[in-house]
């Protein structure tokens, strides 16, 4: 049990994909104009992420460790094309907005990191939870950075209207410099948040282990 | 004409950085020297060139023929990386120095979502073979003039006072949406 609320803890915050080891980072920005197509590209990139992390971790012991890249991203494509044909199928709205960053899953750095990293390593169950950690940790970032970028730009926030109507839209939130400069003062929040988290918890101990 | 159209308007207005978002990671990781940067970049162009050549030939002489569309994410993909790879090995037996200088970022031009995109794009819009391989060209040089002018900028930060929280990519996330700005300035131009 402690090892899965850890597991939970890393994707979380302490190896946060977006705020903490900066990967994944073409559609964080690309596609965060708005909180729901945030959360959809989110959805579609832990749906990849937990599948490939299964499939590789089952055949750990099968894929020789020479061609294991080519292999992963072979895994990591087909996961890839299903996602893209369901989201054709089921919700296109969603899909020609995310436009090209839908194939793109295939080289977001995410899953091929977990899959280096944990689940060529570790038994299938674990993998598929640290996936879902990591896939719930980018999901938050994602929606976070959608809603902030929506509310800012649109007034809005999941189509809901938010703020008064006496609101002046910044233009800015929704075109690329507004990614930009959003993400960057969040980042400067989440190492504020952990510095002082940091500084509690040796304050509150006698002496530092470390 | 049309071409240097195509080739001003991929490296400037629609620069694959600064616009459309492809190839941060290399963008925000790899831009603090600016000798590394124009190596990373040169590398990169390189990369995209020959990318765009062979995925246009792909598309249009075994994908269409075919009926294999379905298979382009997983064979463009392998065909970027078994690029990267032969690179590698040229410039392993070629000119070792140039090898060693660029080191890890070789392997990682595989995972620069921007190689993948340009030769996704180019199919999408139906580019002919020209179009595609100045359209590449036009990529590589904008990611290029992107990294060189934030590793230009980061190396001066170097000597800044910035507040604690905002060092390192904080700092350059917010430069990166300065330079945006700037380059969303020549919209609608062409």
């Amino acid at each position: 049990m402690n090892r899965l609320s850890k597991d939970l803890l890393r994707g979380l915050w302490n190896e946060n994909p977006t705020f903490r080891l900066l990967i994944g980072l073409c559609p964080t920005l690309g596609v965060t104009t708005s909180a729901f197509y945030g959360l959809g590209m989110a959805l579609a990139t832990a749906f990849v992420l937990i599948c490939s992390s299964a499939l590789i971790s089952m055949l750990k012991k099968v894929i020789p460790e020479k061609v294991r890249i080519p292999a992963y991203i072979i895994i990591i494509a087909t996961f890839v094309t299903i996602i893209s044909f369901l989201l054709q199928a089921y919700l296109p709205d969603l899909y020609t907005a995310l436009g090209v960053f839908i194939p793109l899953i295939v080289v977001n750095c995410i899953i091929l990191g977990r899959a280096e990293a944990y689940a060529s390593k570790m038994p299938v169950l674990l993998s598929i939870f640290d996936a879902f950690a990591m896939g719930l940790g980018f999901t938050w970032a994602l929606t976070l950075l959608g809603s902030i970028r929506e509310l800012l730009g649109t007034g809005k926030v999941f189509g809901v209207q938010i703020l008064p109507d006496g609101f002046t839209p910044w233009a800015i939130m929704s075109s690329p410099p507004g990614a930009f400069l959003t993400l960057g003062f969040l980042l400067a929040l989440v190492n504020l948040i952990s510095d002082k988290v940091a500084k509690s918890i040796s304050a509150s101990r006698p002496k530092p282990t470390d | 004409m049309k071409y240097l159209l195509l080739f001003i308007g991929t490296v400037i207005t629609n620069n694959f950085v600064l616009v459309q978002f492809l190839g941060i990671c290399p963008f925000i990781g790899v831009s603090k020297q600016v000798t590394t940067s124009l190596g990373m970049g040169a590398a990169t162009t390189f990369v995209m060139v020959v990318s765009a050549l062979v995925s246009w030939l792909i598309q249009h002489f075994i994908l269409v023929p075919l009926n294999l569309e379905y298979l382009q994410i997983v064979s463009f993909i392998l065909v970027i990386a078994s690029l990267v790879q032969l690179v590698e090995m040229f410039l392993h037996k070629s000119s070792p120095g140039l090898y060693r200088a660029m080191g890890i970022f070789l392997p990682l031009i595989t995972t620069n979502c921007a190689v993948l995109g340009l030769a996704l794009n180019a199919v999408e819009r139906s580019y002919n073979l020209g179009e595609s391989l100045i359209y590449g060209l036009g990529a590589g040089v904008g990611f290029t003039v992107a990294l060189l002018l934030l590793a230009g900028i980061r190396e001066e930060l170097e000597f800044a006072d910035i507040p604690k929280p905002f060092k390192g990519a904080g700092i350059a996330l917010i430069i990166a949406g300065l330079l945006s700005l700037a380059f969303s300035g020549f919209a609608g131009m062409i």
